[in-house]
């Protein structure tokens, strides 16, 4: 394995951080989704290119159902709801966007310093794919936290599982990986399906989740 | 072929396996509430039944599945629980049926849900590979949310809808935590499958690299934790104990948490057997005490009878995670004996506090007075779980949380006193309600209720004979369990 080789793997896997990045402080939902496409594909791209450097061919399989279901059907599927539902407008944030960017960076400096230290005894190609998922991970955690809306609270959850994916093709010889992403996914394509499910907005006439607070069980 | 397949239903360890993934498929297909609920009942029995082999047959560890003596307590417990509350479910979704609160298509994806939660749960439990286990704890979670949600009231999405993200993303924290164990022993053990094997990582655990199994260790805390319903994470819990069905409030409270509690306590094991990484110990023991004297306190302001017991499960599996956190032979003891009697104890409670849901059709704590006037076996019933889950003589709690507290006073005096302190909270609180809701004057309707006493009195006189009398052999089987958790 050549330097240029993982190069190339850390630029893929650091541009993820910086799509999560981009995710923070999209206001517009078309946007946001947008933008989460954009992170599927490169999460595809890093997969595909761990598959080529390892010569593990089973992990084209997670590359591409990255790329057909999170880059393509589930944006897809999204949009057409959030057109239905009518709520394409601004996103309601619960903190401000140069807070919110300021504890993403911390984050990021968080999950460098553990997993770089942690992580020394792993190959070096793993070491750093390690330290950027946990980035990833975190940030995702960080737009569920500060999102209310159940459409953004998805993308944010769905971009932390981005995250995951990419722990687990950057884990060398990782058994099982094929099954934990398609495990992932039928999750992921199960809280799409939810929102329809749920038909939060039709019960609620809204997805602000802080409607659903007020039907907490207790304040009946 | 059909001749392979025949021995392998008939190997107990596939067994309980195979039987809840047939009956669910088989509920799926099979209309009509009679035979169906009868199915379930029989299917669960006879998991009940296969799993009571394993305690006498051991197969030796295979890549995928094994059996030792610690699971098999956990997979007699809960196939046992599960056989129950199959019973208690029958009478109860019948009278659900009655007021039309379910329809006949929701009642099909109820009982096919419920085998297939079994089988998550007991493959989970049976599981020797860490990812295999991540795996089938995640299908629980799944299939659990499901339930919750099924009688689509506003409450019942909130509660499924809060479940499900806070649930997603403690089990996607557990997977990254899973991957950083297999980062860990992938030098060590080697690439692929072997590394993610529970008893080669076992053997080899001195050998892993401390650093990246502390991280891992926070990330699995923090992920099966959230499942566990420790606080800060227990968000989730009461409202999905709350608006689900009542049976499935049993079974998670009596079984889901402790298949996640199971999972915390294989990687605990894994760290203390490497001398190098930190002590997994005092993180659970904090999270723990938090838990315990929080929903203690929590215990006050509730006005939902079966949000009462969720944050009462809260409170108990904070009490254990605290045990098996404190560590050592006594505590780990009483540690699996709580763990085995708030089961039974807390699943009785449920059966009980369902009936009287339906009785009152309330769960308003409010509005239910007098019980034991207007129904006496239901009534009693309660007041002897409730005195057994607050802790009381002679029941099996009593005696399981006073050898925690006995080890606890023995070894670190000062962190017995929050200990009690919390007990004594929560006692105070769960007397005052039983006061209100058993005695004094009949409220609301007093009509019969059509009930199956049958599993509550079980689970209950189980608890009592444990409390006055442990057999030898348990005894001896619970020590040996409790060194093996070191």
């Amino acid at each position: 394995m050549n330097g240029q080789a993982l190069d190339i793997a850390h630029l893929l896997a650091g541009s993820m951080v910086l799509v999560s990045f981009l995710l923070l402080y999209q206001d517009r939902m078309f946007g946001l989704l947008n933008v989460f496409a954009l992170q599927a594909v490169i999460l595809s791209a890093s997969v595909a290119w761990q598959a080529y450097i390892q010569q593990a061919p089973h992990l084209y399989v997670p590359a591409a159902i990255a790329l057909v279901l999170k880059g393509l059907i589930i944006p897809l599927a999204l949009h057409r709801i959030v057109i239905r539902l009518g709520i394409h407008r601004t996103i309601e944030t619960v903190v401000g966007i140069g807070p919110t960017m300021l504890f993403g960076m911390g984050l990021v400096a968080l999950s460098m310093v553990v997993m770089l230290k942690a992580a020394a005894a792993a190959d070096p190609l793993a070491r750093e794919d390690l330290a950027f998922a946990l980035s990833v991970v975190l940030l995702g955690l960080l737009m569920m936290v500060t999102r209310r809306n159940a459409v953004s609270q998805i993308v944010g959850f769905m971009s932390l599982e981005n995250g995951l994916i990419l722990a687990a093709t950057g884990a060398k010889g990782m058994p099982l990986v094929v099954e934990i992403s398609v495990a992932v996914s039928v999750l992921v394509a199960f809280i799409v399906i939810g929102v329809f499910l749920f038909r939060i907005r039709e019960r609620f006439d809204s997805v602000d989740l802080q409607a659903l607070d007020e039907f907490r069980g207790e304040r009946r | 072929m059909n001749v392979h397949l025949a021995e392998l239903a008939l190997e107990p360890l596939t067994a309980v396996l195979i039987i809840p993934a047939v009956a669910a498929v088989l509920l799926v297909l099979l209309p009509g509430y009679w035979i169906s609920a009868r199915l379930n009942v029989l299917a669960a029995l006879s998991t009940f039944i296969s799993a009571l082999f394993l305690l006498f047959e051991r197969p030796p560890p295979g890549t995928y599945l094994f059996v030792d003596d610690l699971n098999v307590v956990f997979i007699v417990l809960s196939t046992f629980v599960g056989f129950t509350t199959s019973v208690f479910s029958a009478s109860y979704i019948a009278h659900e049926l009655e007021i039309s609160r379910l329809t006949p298509r929701y009642l099909r994806f109820y009982h096919a849900m419920y085998q297939t939660l079994m089988f998550a749960m007991n493959l989970g439990l049976l599981a020797n590979n860490i990812g295999l286990m991540w795996v089938a704890i995640e299908l629980a979670t799944l299939t659990t949310v499901l339930m919750v949600g099924i009688y689509r009231t506003h409450e019942a999405l909130e509660a499924a809808w809060k479940y499900f993200i806070l649930g997603s993303v403690g089990i996607a924290l557990a997977l990254f935590g899973t991957i950083l164990v297999y980062m860990a022993a992938r030098p060590v053990i080697g690439e692929g499958q072997d590394a993610m094997v529970w008893t080669a990582l076992i053997q080899k655990a001195a050998g892993l690299s401390p650093d990246l199994l502390n991280v891992a260790f926070v990330f699995l805390m923090l992920g099966y934790g959230t499942k566990v319903g420790l606080a800060p994470l227990h968000a989730w819990l009461p409202d999905a104990h709350a608006e689900g069905p009542t049976p499935i409030s049993a079974v998670l409270s009596g079984l889901l948490l402790n298949v996640a509690l199971y999972a915390l306590l294989r990687f605990k094991m894994l760290l203390s057997a490497n001398p190098a990484a930190l002590a997994p110990g005092p993180l659970m023991v904090t999270m723990g005490l938090l838990s315990l004297i929080f929903a203690g306190f929590m215990l006050y302001r509730r006005r939902d009878i079966k949000r009462l017991f969720a944050y009462s499960s809260i409170e108990h599996m904070g009490l254990i995670t605290f045990a098996f956190g404190m560590g050592g032979a006594l505590a780990n003891f009483g540690g699996l004996l709580h763990m085995t009697m708030h089961s039974l104890t807390k699943s009785a409670i449920f059966f009980a506090v369902g009936h009287i849901a339906q009785a009152k059709g309330t769960q308003k704590i409010a509005e239910i007075r007098g019980l034991t006037e207007s129904h006496p076996v239901l009534g009693w019933g309660l007041v002897l779980g409730v005195i057994a889950i607050a802790g009381l003589p002679p029941l099996g709690i009593f005696m399981s949380e006073f050898l925690i507290v006995s080890s606890t006073f023995a070894r670190e005096p000062l962190l017995a006193i929050p200990l009690v302190f919390g007990l004594l909270i929560a006692f105070g609180a769960l007397m005052l309600r039983l006061n209100e809701v058993a005695f004094g004057e009949a409220t609301g309707s007093v009509a019969p209720v059509k009930a199956s006493y049958l599993p509550m009195f079980a689970h209950l006189m189980l608890v009592l004979a444990a409390g006055i009398f442990l057999p030898g052999p348990l005894v001896a089987w619970f020590q040996g369990v409790a060194r093996l958790l070191g």
